[in-house]
């Protein structure tokens, strides 16, 4: 498998505090890799390193090519980032959403796409004309993914997608996220306070802790191991 | 029955201004004071265009609306974008300097003589059913409801419409996606300019062009956009229209008013709305999370 993103030696500050420290982790071409961990251990700011919404130093490459600059170029390069606590625009419809993900896209086939989402989102077509701050926390959520994969990503970041929603939910948004990645290569980086559902979800892992990579592996290993489970995953 | 036609024109201009404000608004979050300027710079480029090059109106017009956009990006870019993070008092200060400076510019340059720019619609009236309308009032709406008609095809269904939306709403969703947010506050800032270059030109025929000729239009627009709601572009537009008839048929009927009082009358209705519905008729009342 060839690497597609690539993160060597990053720092990351805010302001006077430092958030990351020298995180050095690397995800293939479709892959699904879970980067785990307590609050504060600088799960988000590793995205947000990876996306340009923070300020870091440190060589971030997607593609072998050095990315720079701040989200709009990471967005132009093919990466779409889902924030935490629903990355909508609450105050324009889904179809809006929609084409607002497909924003940096330049070809024809945006209209296709946007009716191909009823595939994994059967509900969000019809609903097209729904203003996205009156859709369900989950639907939201589904709305954020789709409006990612609208913009056709080389990567896709997801952070905390579990949050606040209801477990069957949060079952139903990692299923479409597995069957996305199996069925059209999609690779994804996903950040989550629920160990349990994003080993289950990923092939490889690392765990941050205050700010640096405390243990690295396969998800397999790192459920299976059960001193790892409770000191760094806690459960 | 004539009043509420002139009304309306005059509401026009009004609405067209509000407009502006409203765009600016939404994406900046203050009031730009000096957008009444804007519209009277824009203006004395119109007339000196069709006076002293001797062009006709309408490609006058059409060139000063394209100045008018390059003004309001430019003047976004230089002026504003420095200060906009940070406190907003500050941006407000600034175009409340912008105000004084442009002001300051147009008696300097064009002195403060009053100067008429023609009407592209002549002095005409017609009788329908026995009302009078004058060719200009007419043509004064219709320009007015095709520029809007025009923002609001821009808006809803190109897709850098959709990023100026998205860009206002959310600025830092809208960089995720893709969208550079602050050419899209500049590209608000220049349409904001054309709408105010339509309300001077509209306006000129009318009351005489001079360097003070938008600040009473200022203050209805201000009463317009709080009336509409100050983050509702349709809003901005029923209360420019509302608020022309309104004070019309009050400077006609209620004889103390006059056209004198017509201005107190504006701030009452900015006073009365802010008290009794601070979001306006069609704005969202805000909503603070605990």
């Amino acid at each position: 498998m060839t690497t597609l993103l690539k993160l060597n030696e990053v720092e990351a500050h805010y302001g006077p505090v430092q958030a990351l420290r020298d995180v050095s982790l690397t995800v293939s071409e479709g892959e699904v890799v879970a980067v785990l961990g307590a609050n504060g251990a600088g799960k988000t700011t590793t995205l947000r390193a990876i996306s340009g919404t923070v300020t870091r130093s440190g060589g971030i490459e997607l593609d072998g090519k050095e990315i720079r600059g701040g989200p709009e170029a990471a967005a132009k390069a093919g990466i779409a980032h889902v924030p935490e606590g629903r990355g909508t625009f609450v105050e324009l419809t889904v179809t809006e959403n929609l084409r607002l993900g497909a924003y940096t896209r330049r070809d024809r086939n945006v209209k296709k796409d946007i009716e191909r989402m009823s595939e994994y989102f059967p509900w969000m077509v019809e609903r097209g004309g729904q203003r996205a701050g009156t859709l369900s926390g989950g639907e939201q959520q589904m709305l954020a993914l789709a409006r990612a994969l609208m913009s056709r990503p080389r990567l896709l970041l997801l952070d905390e997608p579990s949050l606040g929603l209801a477990p069957m939910i949060v079952r139903e948004f990692f299923r479409i996220v597995r069957e996305l990645n199996e069925k059209e290569g999609l690779t994804v980086l996903v950040v989550e306070q629920d160990a349990r559902i994003a080993l289950r979800s990923s092939s490889r892992a690392y765990v941050l802790e205050v700010g640096r990579v405390a243990l690295t592996g396969t998800s397999a290993q790192l459920q299976g191991d059960e001193s790892v489970r409770r000191s760094y995953l806690g459960y | 029955m004539q009043q509420v036609v002139s009304g309306l024109a005059s509401g026009g201009v009004y609405a067209a201004l509000a407009l502006a404000l409203v765009i600016i608004h939404r994406s900046t979050g203050v009031i730009n004071f000096s957008q009444g300027e804007m519209a009277t710079l824009c203006t004395y480029i119109a007339w000196t265009l069709t006076v002293n090059h001797e062009w006709s109106y309408w490609p006058a017009f059409v060139a000063t609306l394209g100045f008018s956009f390059l003004f309001g990006v430019v003047t976004h870019r230089v002026v504003i974008r420095p200060v906009e993070r940070g406190n907003i008092l500050r941006v407000v200060i600034v175009t409340i300097g912008l105000l004084i400076a442009i002001n300051g510019f147009v008696v300097w340059q064009w002195s403060g003589e009053p100067q008429a720019l023609a009407s592209p619609f002549g002095t005409d009236t017609f009788d329908i059913g026995g009302v009078i309308v004058s060719v200009g009032d007419i043509g004064t709406l219709a320009v007015t409801i095709g520029i809007v008609i025009l923002l609001w095809l821009l808006f809803q269904f190109t897709k850098v419409g959709l990023a100026l939306r998205a860009a206002a709403v959310n600025p830092n969703e809208a960089r995720l996606v893709g969208v550079r947010v602050t050419w899209m506050l500049a590209l608000g800032w220049g349409l904001a300019a054309v709408l105010g270059a339509v309300a001077g030109m509209l306006t000129a025929p009318s009351v005489g062009l001079d360097p003070q000729m938008m600040q009473p239009i200022l203050i209805y627009a201000f009463a317009a956009a709080v009336l509409g709601g100050v983050d509702s572009p349709l809003g901005a537009v029923v209360g420019g229209l509302t608020l022309g008839v309104m004070l019309n048929l009050i400077g006609v009927y209620v004889d103390f008013v006059g056209a004198e009082l017509k201005l107190p009358v504006a701030l009452l209705v900015i006073l009365v709305v802010l008290v009794l519905r601070p979001s306006g008729l069609f704005g969202r009342p805000e909503v603070k999370r605990v």
